[in-house]
């Protein structure tokens, strides 16, 4: 008697905390997939930065950097799009920035353009000689 | 009543005017096409990782940690250097994640390269096998997510992955790692990772879209898995793996 009661509560707790559409797709809670889906994203891509900064992105897609994102360098950017121009994004640390892709080293691929930094510019900052958008001297 | 003929001209414009703002309206209000919904069905995503154009600068990782809030001192997805001596054990380091590149440089004279790493969203994976409650599972789109509201934080699915992919959140106590960024690909945007790569060395693929680039570059490329003898059924790819790869 006791055993069957115990089985009656087990049945309807477990009917009353399981979602009814648990196992809709696999064993999981479907819900799972719209609430990750749903998150807010950080970096809204190159695409919305050229929407505002036309002579940028132009000079920025012609040059040698056309490849590299604009949020590469200058961090996530969605809430600056979604403030219109608000929220303005800080100026890259040249310092570290530049030195991250081009620091000559062993183990980066032999075609990509190193320099050894501080030989190179002997202190002086990346963007004292090169345009970042489109670096040539 | 007589009409005259500039009077005609000026109804005829009036007409014409409200006419053409009311189509607008329309156009604005009900006839623009809605847009494509997402289905999960008709994608299978994946990435491809290119080891030769892998720069090891960490913009990938820093990108992955600011899209989604992983903690410091945690990592979705990292970058390890090899230095292969012939003989000898490789050596393997990941300063930080690589979150700041590779600051110590690589010994010369030696093989060396960079090798990106993140969840392999495997298809028939180790982690899903193993959670008690359903908290980890492949999305229909080929995904391996965590429902967060679900996961117990027992941790057994951190011992199940072959690749250390997973971590315990130090503040949520329940398991996170890579989503694929799925609350970007559902959105027909790519991963924070590949959108900031800037090599081009990581790229989100769809297995299920017939006009991706990965059938080519996988027709044409000698590539690897990670561990293929755990016969996960992983899904990110590695062009030129070198055999010292762990």
């Amino acid at each position: 008697m006791v055993l069957l009661a115990g089985v009656g509560v087990f049945l309807v707790v477990r009917a009353a905390v399981i979602p009814k559409d648990f196992g809709k797709y696999g064993h999981y809670r479907p819900g799972a997939l719209d609430m990750v889906g749903g998150l807010p994203i950080s970096y809204a891509g190159h695409s919305q930065c050229a929407l505002c900064h036309d002579a940028e992105a132009k000079m920025h897609d012609a040059g040698k950097h056309a490849g590299v994102a604009c949020e590469a360098c200058h961090g996530p950017q969605a809430k600056h799009v979604e403030a219109e121009g608000g929220n303005p994004p800080k100026l890259p640390d040249v310092a570290n920035l530049c030195r991250r892709c081009h620091e000559k080293d062993a183990a980066k691929p032999k075609g990509f353009p190193q320099v050894d930094t501080v030989a190179h510019s002997q202190g002086m900052l990346c963007d004292t000689c090169h345009q970042p958008h489109s670096p040539h001297l | 009543m007589e009409i005259s003929r500039r009077d005609l001209f000026k109804i005829g414009g009036k007409i014409l005017v409200l006419a053409s703002a009311g189509a607008t309206l329309e156009q604005i209000m009900g006839a623009a096409p809605a847009p494509e919904a997402y289905r999960r069905a008709d994608h299978w995503w994946g990435m491809i990782i290119d080891i030769d154009k892998c720069i090891g600068c960490g913009s990938c990782v820093r990108a992955c940690s600011n899209e989604n809030h992983v903690p410091s001192g945690y990592f979705r997805t990292w970058v390890e250097r090899y230095q292969v001596e012939e003989g000898k054990q490789p050596i393997v380091d990941s300063p930080n994640g690589a979150m700041e590149g590779f600051p110590i440089h690589t010994r010369e004279g030696i093989k060396s390269f960079f090798v990106p790493k993140l969840c392999n969203h495997c298809a028939d994976s180790p982690c899903v096998q193993v959670c008690p409650v359903g908290a980890t599972f492949v999305s229909p789109d080929g995904v391996v997510l965590v429902d967060t509201t679900y996961c117990l934080g027992c941790r057994y699915c951190i011992q199940a992955c072959p690749y250390g992919c997973r971590y315990l959140h130090p503040e949520k106590h329940v398991v996170d790692k890579c989503s694929l960024c799925y609350h970007r690909i559902t959105k027909g945007l790519t991963t924070a990772c590949c959108e900031n790569c800037p090599t081009g060395a990581r790229q989100l693929v769809d297995f299920k879209n017939p006009n991706d680039p990965v059938h080519e570059f996988l027709r044409n490329n000698k590539v690897e898995v990670l561990k293929p003898y755990m016969a996960t059924q992983a899904k990110v790819y590695y062009k030129n793996l070198d055999g010292a790869v762990r």
